[in-house]
């Protein structure tokens, strides 16, 4: 039995789960029933939608809303909030040092030829620093829990984390449609996460840029699956949305093009991969970038967040080591673990996976949204055959962690609520003026019984996510 | 405001408005093709004139049919400017713009979008007729909308700017199918062909009530293009047009605090209205006049393209 945010680990309801227990007992048969299908409603109309690759039928599908919220406690967050912050205040240094004086490698703490080679190492950031300093603005950490104590990192998102826009307008819906509950509960606000964004990308501007530095939201257009994001982040911050071929360099600074003339602009929060980023730098055929920003980045006229770079730290095999960087940058123990892993392009390691890969889950390294990875318990014996080739093939690509038993929320299904498996996203903001934690976050369901695999593109869910006051 | 959003808005604009006029062109075809006539092949020529109006005379061969025009302009996926890809036009235009919209706005050209699946490819006369109308009543849907809802800032004028280009456009053009229209052999000028073909046009531009509220006359070409040209209390005519762009562009200088070329072309080409006579119009050539007005407004959509939108 895995252990569930209700009832722990099957005895009494736990205390922050106690006011909803009573007003679930109270509430009328049918009516959460009755929410959720009004949520839908909602949802539809507004156009909250997640385009999913590979789905030409419903380019532009809705990811479903369990009504049920998933509920922390102040005393776990207040812990949770503490790792959050240490784990992201190392990557942080991480990236200072690997793109700077790389004493990490020469302590031995990280294999040279692990940072050096992996694909999502920048050599165009060695010697280089971002204004400010400032490597990971916007992080998303993803953690899954076991036990009461049992938090765990399984990935550290560091490129262009998404799924923020589903942390505001969860708690609108929820909001909306159990007022009540809201007035039982003592759940702090998420509603304030814009203007700690705001706060954050201005602190991050070039020095040059004055004390009201032009910001901008870059996005690859109306076709990418986060698009709604997007324009919705735009919009709360009360920037400009822009596309690539709104902008251009001249003299080494950024330019946007408005009905007004040439505008510069200070910090482009870039939800565009650092591949696609400028074509005169990295992939030529990239029609989403902006010829010559990194000129101007290098330049230091203009902040990019987050900065180029940042994959090599959330990079899987990287992620092996964490515990010891943050050993390393901030001399303390770490308070978040990392999931036990098995680093496949070690022949002891992968050794021990092949013979037991019916019990574990293989990700591909670079890998995400939960595409190229095999969960074993739930794999049928083709698919764990043909995977332990790719395996044998390609052992550098891939990482083993054993199968765990993520907590279990309880979820609304054809009416009845059963525990399903659930993760936990808190998005973490950095600047010089700190770390800071939103107080929420996302939760993702996986909606099958049985099923660990959270992912939106995969048939997850999401709920909206309560950190209590007291 | 960005000058990707503006281009959006000012095409969204064109969009529906040309979606618009296409519904009407094809309105007013089927009504002239019907009038019963001696020769052979005048439906072919009613046919051919209503490509020739919506800027496209040589699409479809030497002989257009009925059936062939009416998929060409309404549905065509190889006409870039047929009813389908106007609505799927202005709406990709709107999607990428969501945010400067306000959502009944956003919601009339969604659901304009979404009503094309519903809609279909109706193919007997009937059903075609019911889309045609259906046409009309989304696009209105959606100028009530911009009217009611949004903001007066640049984002509106934008839009309402692209919206009286093109309707200058599709007035003038309306107006010239009646050139193209050749009266069949034994149909005298101002006889009951030529009079039932002006009094089409008027019902399409819904003006033939307008007209007999202003002339107090019968129907006679000079004073249906006098309505059409000159008249400002036709919110259709050129004139009016071009008082609605001269209107939005002052009000985009006013509001950036600078004029630009498109002021002063838009400026040069009212005080010209301010000047004409019909009579002179007609001396020298409806068709020539329409002609040199089309080309001209071409320019002023290039003028306005360079100084805001690109």
């Amino acid at each position: 039995m895995a252990f569930d945010e209700m009832s722990g680990d099957g005895g009494d309801v736990r205390e922050s789960y106690r006011g909803l227990a009573r007003w679930l007992a109270d509430a009328p048969e049918g009516l959460l029933q009755a929410r959720s299908r009004q949520a839908e409603l909602f949802f539809r109309r507004m156009g909250v939608t997640f385009a999913v690759y590979g789905d030409a039928e419903s380019s532009e599908r809705l990811i479903p809303f369990d009504v049920v919220p998933r509920i922390i406690g102040a005393t776990e967050w207040a812990g949770l909030e503490k790792g959050l912050i240490q784990r992201v205040s190392a990557i942080n240094a991480f990236l200072a040092d690997i793109y700077g004086a790389q004493e990490c490698i020469k302590a031995g703490i990280v294999p040279a030829e692990l940072i050096l080679t992996n694909p999502q190492y920048a050599p165009e950031m060695q010697g280089r620093r971002p204004p400010r300093d400032i490597w990971v603005q916007i992080a998303g950490v993803d953690l899954v829990r076991t036990g009461e104590d049992g938090f765990y990192v399984l990935e550290d998102n560091c490129r262009t984390p998404s799924g923020v826009s589903y942390m505001l307008e969860n708690r609108e819906m929820m909001m909306r449609l159990f007022p009540d509950l809201f007035a039982d509960y003592p759940v702090r606000p998420v509603e304030t996460y814009a203007d700690m964004l705001l706060a954050s990308l201005r602190a991050c501007a070039p020095e040059a840029a004055g004390a009201d530095p032009t910001i901008v939201v870059l996005t690859p257009g109306p076709f990418n699956s986060a698009y709604y994001e997007h324009s919705f982040l735009a919009d709360k911050l009360g920037v400009e949305l822009v596309e690539g071929r709104d902008l251009f360099v001249d003299d080494g600074r950024v330019f946007m093009r408005t009905t007004e003339g040439r505008k510069q602009v200070d910090v482009v929060y870039r939800r565009i991969d650092d591949a696609f980023l400028d074509p005169l730098t990295f992939r030529p055929d990239s029609a989403l970038g902006v010829p010559g920003l990194m000129t101007a980045y290098e330049a230091g006229t203009v902040t990019l967040a987050n900065a180029v770079g940042t994959g090599v730290a959330d990079d899987k095999a990287v992620y092996t080591y964490m515990p010891e960087i943050i050993r390393f940058f901030t001399g303390e123990e770490p308070i978040l673990k990392n999931v036990p892993t098995w680093r496949c392009r070690e022949p002891e390691a992968l050794k021990h996976v092949l013979a037991n890969l019916g019990d574990l889950v293989v990700k591909e390294v670079g890998g995400s949204g939960g595409y190229g990875m095999l969960v074993g318990p739930a794999a049928s014996k083709t698919e764990i055959e043909a995977f332990r080739k790719k395996l044998i093939n390609d052992p550098d690509d891939f990482i083993a962690q054993p199968t765990l038993a993520l907590s279990t929320a309880p979820t609304l299904d054809k009416g009845e609520l059963h525990g399903r498996h659930v993760d936990l996203r808190p998005f973490v903001l950095s600047s010089p003026e700190g770390v800071k934690v939103a107080p929420g976050g996302l939760t993702r369901v996986a909606l099958k019984p049985g099923s660990l695999v959270v992912n939106s593109s995969q048939g997850g869910g999401t709920k909206d996510t309560w950190v209590l006051d007291v | 405001m960005l000058s990707r959003t503006a281009d959006s808005l000012y095409w969204t604009g064109r969009y529906i408005e040309r979606a618009d006029f296409l519904a009407r062109i094809l309105e007013a075809t089927i009504r002239l093709a019907a009038i019963p006539t001696r020769g052979d092949g005048d439906a072919e020529t009613v046919w051919a004139s209503a490509l020739a109006s919506a800027g496209a005379p040589k699409a479809l061969g030497r002989s257009p049919t009925e059936k062939s025009v009416r998929e060409y302009l309404a549905f065509a996926p190889d006409n870039a400017s047929s009813i389908t890809a106007c609505i799927t036009r202005a709406r990709t235009n709107a999607r990428s713009v969501r945010t400067a919209l306000t959502v009944e706005l956003w919601e009339a050209i969604n659901g304009a979008w979404n009503g094309l699946a519903e809609q279909g490819q109706p193919t007997r006369r009937d059903d075609f007729g019911h889309f045609l109308e259906w046409v009309k009543t989304v696009t209105l849907s959606v100028e009530g909308a911009a009217s009611r809802t949004m903001l007066r800032n640049d984002g509106y004028y934008f839009l309402r700017l692209g919206a009286a280009i093109e309707r200058a456009d599709n007035t003038a053009r309306l107006l010239d199918v009646k050139y193209h229209l050749l009266l069949p052999e034994g149909e005298r000028v101002g006889g009951q062909l030529d009079y039932f073909q002006w009094t089409t046009l008027l019902r399409e531009v819904s003006a033939l009530t307008a007209y007999r509220w202003v002339y107090r006359d019968s129907v006679k070409p000079w004073l249906v293009a006098d309505l059409l040209v000159l008249n400002r209390q036709m919110p259709r005519s050129l004139a009016s047009c071009q008082t609605s762009i001269v209107r939005y562009l002052e009000r985009l200088a006013s509001d950036y605090g600078r004029r630009g070329p498109a002021q002063r072309l838009a400026a040069e080409r009212m005080r010209a209205f301010e000047t004409s006579k019909i009579e002179t119009i007609f001396q020298a050539g409806l068709h020539e006049y329409i002609q040199s007005f089309l080309a001209e407004n071409g320019r002023l959509g290039q003028a306005i393209t360079e100084q805001y939108l690109s």
